[in-house]
Parts: structure tokens; sequence; C-alpha cells
């Protein structure tokens, strides 16, 4: 009888110790970040990851025209360009920013992170600003509506033109939100895992159409489908938000000094460069009533 | 004479490199009873189960009242229900109950009505004392009584003979008698049969004929008196040696 | 003794868990009875796809899987050709990862342009699926097959059973009941596989999770959804134990003891 009891205690002390072990990191951060002075957001003073370095998310792979071939080191692509400008702004040289990958799930997880922040066309919703942190908009973005020539959806000039349609768009992303809200199609939508696999439907006739934001929507239709065409682009985002924020730990001790960055770069006029540089195109396609 | 239910001519198999029948002769006339006794690896197994088709012979002849059964272009299921095998385990199916071992055969290949054959195997299930048994499962029953069975399954298909391989080999020696028994009536009621088997015993008061298989051929064959008594054959003499040594006889 | 240190048990990790540092964000997160609540509704129209997948599937499975598994026990030489294309399908579509065969049924399928072929992704889905699945079936049902004893195929073919009537009558009722428990670990697997089907745009329960995981940033669905998923298991699992049971009861013979 003695020894299954001390088995017994031994275990249910080595699960108490294990639970004491390591301290969450949110127990560390202190101050929560209200700057005193400009030099409250310097790379001295700012708690990174790592100290002197920055390291920024994104997503693997990372499509055109936010990073260009996949490669955000470059600096090559809009969401690339933003990312290093934030970074300069900040005070950190090119030099002194790492990239990693973050899939989707590890970017909107509870706990710590492995990012300083993530840039990958999150939109700001007030009901994610519950899990997470957002930096100020660097970009206002509204969602597009692509096909193929001579398709069902080829020539509609309205969203009741759409309704009875089998439209696709990537999973957790603002263009499902507003295929769902807005167009709300009566089928319902057609849902993929990245809109790789949404073009290959379109290409193969499995869905008539599918909604992507405006400069992806320009990139793919250019690029990378035969004969694709814009069908339109849509005013109203819904409840999907139609900015896209840097996106950072919540309660992280960086949201202020980043957003303050961001907003530095709106005003000197750096964002919209950057969007001219890199996202021409985008104005003009005909709004889908 | 009349020709024999069962002629097996210079039948010769071979498992491999392994011959285990060298060219066997044995005709039996229909109501005897041959007992066909050997060594293990003798070939007793091996020559039932070439005659009832479930092994092809690489030489020699089968025929069953006169017709070539090992001929390729004969429908080897039809032949085999005109025979009744048992064998030495695993004879019952184990899913379905008693009675419906016995009336399978009956109904699915005779095409017997469910009726007339429920009623045939309540009859045969009567005269082995095993009527009561009839809705159990194999399970139920003791190894003597699931042989039995076996043998009933086999009759109630009205077979033209009876191949017995050995049946009572696996079985406590206080449940032999009652399957013997079995055996010694249906031999009495004049089917056709031959039994391979250890029990030389039961050979010598129900056989007509008993045959000794050794090395792959028919080495001695005739009445039990005479081989079992003061046999021909040697190397006869030496195996009986060996059955009474291990107090077989 | 054994109820004390249970629950002594149960009350430390209890302990260990909530009191974590991190423990509030994780309840938060994963375990929000509001966010629950809500998710319920779609989540639960997802399964119904989940569960027509599985009830097609399966049905469709456990047919192909006999077919193949006695199409390899079939003996004779005229028989060969068919027994390589069963063998080869077997260890194509065992070796294939599932996610693969969705894209290439799903995605390929449609991208040949055959006339009169089905484009559907729920059927394309449930055909990828049907195609690995009764691969693995069939190798089951061939185990069970040959475990059950040569003497039982030699008994049923000495009554003058044909081929076909013995494995009909004598051979595969033994084999299912051997193979049950086997067949039934493949099931409860189905059951979860099916959700994959959502890569081809089908919205099944995991998916659906997944959409309000994407608007919410809050896992509470996938811990719905994945409830919902065990719940679909248990009673399976408890009724083919029982079926298992009450079939090897009579089992037990075939050997003399």
């Amino acid at each position: 009888m003695r020894r299954p009891f001390r088995a017994f205690v031994a275990l249910t002390a080595a699960l108490a110790l294990a639970a004491c072990a390591p301290a969450s990191k949110s127990e560390d951060t202190g101050a929560s970040g209200t700057s005193a002075g400009s030099d409250a957001c310097s790379p001295a003073k700012l708690k990174t990851l790592k100290a002197d370095t920055l390291t920024i998310a994104t997503d693997q792979p990372a499509y055109e025209p936010w990073v260009v071939g996949d490669k955000p080191e470059s600096g090559k692509g809009f969401e690339s360009a933003v990312a290093y400008a934030v970074a300069d702004q900040l005070g950190y040289k090119k030099d002194q920013v790492t990239w990693t990958r973050v899939p989707f799930n590890a970017a909107i997880q509870p706990g710590a992170r492995p990012f300083d922040f993530d840039i990958n066309q999150f939109s700001i919703t007030d009901e994610r600003k519950k899990a997470v942190d957002f930096s100020s908009p660097y970009y206002t973005v509204s969602q597009a509506v692509i096909t193929t020539a001579g398709s069902k959806a080829d020539g509609a000039k309205s969203v009741a033109d759409l309704k009875g349609l089998k439209i696709g768009a990537q999973v957790a992303t603002t263009s499902l939100q507003v295929l769902t809200d807005v167009i709300h199609p009566t089928a319902g939508p057609v849902v993929f895992n990245s809109n790789d696999d949404a073009k290959l439907a379109l290409q193969n006739g499995q869905v008539d159409a599918v909604v992507v934001d405006l400069p992806t929507a320009f990139f793919i239709t250019a690029a990378e489908l035969d004969n694709g065409v814009i069908v339109g682009q849509l005013k109203d985002s819904g409840t999907g938000g139609d900015q896209f924020g840097l996106l950072l730990e919540k309660d992280s001790p960086l949201t202020d000094c980043v957003s303050k960055a961001v907003d530095a770069l709106r005003d000197d006029g750096t964002l919209a460069d950057l969007q001219q540089q890199w996202l021409s195109d985008v104005a003009d396609a005909p709004v889908l009533s | 004479m009349t020709s024999p239910v069962l002629d097996v001519r210079g039948v010769v198999k071979a498992f491999g490199d392994n011959v285990v029948l060298r060219g066997v002769d044995l005709a039996v006339r229909e109501h005897q009873v041959v007992a066909l006794i050997g060594g293990s690896g003798s070939g007793k197994s091996t020559l039932l189960r070439c005659a009832s088709l479930l092994e092809t012979v690489d030489d020699g002849q089968v025929l069953l009242d006169g017709e070539d059964i090992t001929d390729p272009r004969v429908d080897a299921d039809q032949v085999r229900r005109r025979m009744g095998v048992v064998f030495q385990a695993y004879n019952l199916f184990p899913h379905l109950s008693v009675l419906d071992n016995v009336t399978l055969a009956p109904t699915a290949v005779h095409g017997r009505s469910k009726a007339a054959a429920r009623e045939e195997a309540h009859a045969l299930l009567a005269r082995i004392g095993l009527a009561e048994k009839a809705a159990d499962f194999p399970d139920r029953l003791s190894g003597g009584q699931q042989q039995r069975v076996a043998i009933v399954r086999a009759l109630a298909v009205h077979p033209r003979v009876l191949l017995l391989d050995e049946i009572t080999s696996a079985l406590d020696p206080e449940l032999v008698g009652e399957v013997l028994a079995v055996v010694r009536e249906v031999a009495s009621q004049g089917m056709t049969i031959v039994m391979a088997t250890h029990e030389m015993g039961f050979a010598r008061q129900v056989a007509d004929t008993v045959a000794f298989l050794d090395g792959g051929v028919l080495l001695e064959s005739g009445p039990p008196e005479q081989v079992l008594g003061d046999p021909v054959e040697a190397r006869t003499r030496q195996f009986l040696a060996r059955v009474i040594d291990a107090g077989r006889l | 003794m054994a109820l004390l240190s249970t629950l002594l048990f149960a009350a430390t990790a209890y302990l260990v868990v909530t009191s974590a540092p991190g423990w509030p964000r994780v309840r938060a997160t994963f375990f929000s009875l509001d966010v629950g609540w809500k998710s319920l509704p779609p989540i639960l129209a997802g399964l119904w796809v989940n569960l027509q997948v599985l009830v097609i599937g399966g049905f469709l499975v456990l047919v192909l899987g006999l077919l193949v598994a006695i199409t390899r026990t079939l003996r004779g030489p005229a028989f060969a050709p068919l027994r390589i294309v069963a063998t080869v399908y077997v260890d194509l579509f065992r070796g294939m990862p599932l996610i693969i065969v969705l894209y290439l049924v799903g995605f390929g399928v449609p991208a040949l342009g055959l006339q009169g072929v089905p484009t559907s992704s729920f059927v394309l889905g449930t055909a990828a699926i049907v195609l690995v699945y009764s691969a693995y079936v069939a190798e089951v049902f061939r185990a069970g097959i040959e475990s059950v004893h040569p003497s039982q195929r030699a008994a049923a073919r000495s009554l003058g059973l044909t081929h076909r009537q013995s494995m009909r009558i004598v051979v595969l009722p033994q084999a299912l009941r051997t193979v049950t428990p086997a067949l039934l670990n493949d099931f409860v697997a189905l059951q979860k596989d099916v959700g994959l089907i959502s890569v081809l745009g089908v919205t099944d329960a995991v998916r659906a999770a997944q959409i309000l995981v994407g608007q919410s940033f809050n896992f509470t669905p996938y811990v719905v959804a994945g409830l919902l998923f065990v719940l679909l298991a248990v009673p399976s699992a408890r009724l083919a134990d029982h079926v298992t049971a009450r079939a090897r009861r009579r089992q037990q013979s075939g050997s003399l003891l």
C-alpha cells in the first residue's frame, strides 16, 4: 500500500513543479510602454524579442504585390517596404531587422509570439482587438471580384448579378467576410485554404468567381490567370474591416511606438509613395453596385 | 464383379520436391469399409484429399462410379456433392447453429426445401443422440459431439462414399468411443467408407479391408485379421510393433 | 484508496492548470462559453456535411474494400491480371497521403475537362477518400479472410459449395467478425479525415470552426468542433464493442477442446 502512495505523491509533486517553472513573458514586461519622450521608441529602449533587433513576421509563402519573390528581406513588395520603413522610423538599420515566417494560427494564438510584429494583410476589426493589438492602419483596402473571360460572372454589374453564382475566397480573410456579408451568395461561399487553391478552382470552372483584395486582384488577373478579368470592386467591406494594421501581441509594450511610427510615415507621405510604387495600378476598377 | 464406387488408379502427388504419393491403387466397392493405416507423412490425408478433389493429382486417375473425376473438364463442385468428408478438426462452421450446419449443404447445394432439410437434420441428430443440441452453436459442444455432428452433416447429402480423415486423432481419449460408435452404426447401415485412422482395435472390428500406406504406395491390403494379425510385409510388422508399443492396439 | 488518489490527482491537475500564469488568457481564448455557444450553429451545419460524406463514403469503402480483398485472394492463373491490379491499387493508395489524393482528384479531374465526369467538390472529395480508405480496409478484410482456418474452406468445398458460396456463407461471415475491431479503428479515423474535403472548398465542421476563428481570433470554435467529433466517435465505438463481444462468445470453437 505504501509504495503506490509514494509514487503518487512524487507524480503530484512533479506536476506542481512543472507548473511553476517557465514564467510567461507577460510577467516580465513591466511598464506598459507609455512613452515619456521620443527616445522611448528607440532600439535601446524598446523591449523587443532580441535586444537591438526587430523581428518581423509574415506568411509563408508571401504573395505579390505584398512581397516580391517570397523574399521579404529584399525590401521589395508593398508590405516588405512598409516593414522596413517602420523599422527605419524606429531607428533600426536594415541589418538589424530579421524576418520570421509564421502561419496564421501562430500569429493569433494567445501567449508569447516569436515576433515583435506581424505584417500580413491583417484587417483591423473590433472583435479581433479583443485578442491582439493592432498598430494604426497602414493601408486602406477594398475587395474585388475576379473571374475568367466568358464565365458566368463575366460582365456582372452589380452584387445582385453575383448572388446565384459559386464564388470562392480564402479562409480567415476580409475577402471571405465581404463575400459572406455583402455578396451573400445563395449557395454559400466556397472556402479555400489559400488563394492558390481558389485560383485553381476558378481556372477549372469549379467556381465562377473569387473575391480577393484589390491589389491582389490586379496582380492575379494580370500575371497568373489565363484570361483573368476583374469584374469590379466592392466599396463596402461590411464587418470585415477595410484597413490593414500591423499585428502585435495583446498589450504588447511595442504597440504605441509602432503605431507612432506608422503615423509618422503617413504624415510625411512615405506610405503614399510606397503605395504609388508597389500598388500603382490599384485605383481604377469599376465599382459593383 | 460390380464396378467399384471409388477407384484410385496409379495416383501420384508431389508437393514441390516432396513426392508423397508414388502411384497408389485402391478400389472401394459399394458398402465396403476400408481402414487406411500408416505412419505420419505416409500420405493418408493426401490420398483422401486427392480422392475428394480437394487436391489435384499429378498423375493417375480417380473414378467415382466409373466416371473419371480427375479429368480437368469435370466440374469439381458437382463431384464433391456426391462425397462426404470429415476432417480431424475445424469441421463445423462456428457462426452457424448445429442445425444450420447440417441443413446448409442440402439447401444451398442440393436445392432441397428448408422444411425437408430441417426434418431430416432433426432425424439425423436424434440418431446420434444430439437432438436437443440442434439450436446450439458449436462452441457449446464437446469435441466428440462436434465430430459426431460433422459426420451427420456429411451424411445429410446422401453421399456415395464417406471419407474420414483421422477424425478421432485430435480428441481426448474418453470422447473417442462415442464418435467411433457413430461410424460403426453408419457402416452397419451400408455406407461405403474409407477412413484413415490410428484406431487399430476399431479397424479390426468394423473394417472389411485394412490398407497399409507406406512410402507413398499401398504396401499391403487385405482383411483385418491378416493385415493386423499376421502381415506379409516386414514394414507392416515394424509399423504395427511401434503402434503396439504406443499402446494403441 | 483508489477514489481518494484519483480525486487528489484531479484536484492537483486542476490547480496546476488554473494557476499557471497564462491561464486567464488561455481560458478566454480556448474556452470562452460565449464564443463557443455562438459558434455552435455554423459548426453543426458543417458537421452535417461530415456526416453525409461519412455515411456515403463509409458504405462505399466497405464495398470497394471487400471487392479488392476478395480479388486478391482469388486463386488460379486465370485471375492473375486482376490480382495484380488489386495489389497495385492497394500499394498506391496506402502509400499516397490522403491530402495529395484529394488535390489530385479534386482539382486534377475537373481540369481534364472530360464530358460527363462530375466536378462537384463534394463528389470528388468523397471519391478521393473512398479510394484511399478502401485500400486500407481491403488489407484488413484480406487479413480477416486469411485468418479463417483453411480447414473451414476445405470443409465447405467438400460439402460441394462453390467458391463463391464458401466465401459468402462460411469464410466472410467469420472473417468479418474477426476484423470488426480493426474496421472500427478505420471508421473512427475516417470520421475525422472526412473533414479534409474542405480543402476543395466544401465547408465542413472544421472549416466552419476555422472561419469563425479567423474572424474573432478566438480558438474556442476549434474546441467545440473537437468535442463534437468525439461525441460522434464514442457511440460507434461502444456499439462495435458490444457487437464484437457478442459474436466472440459464439465463435470460441473451431478447434476441438
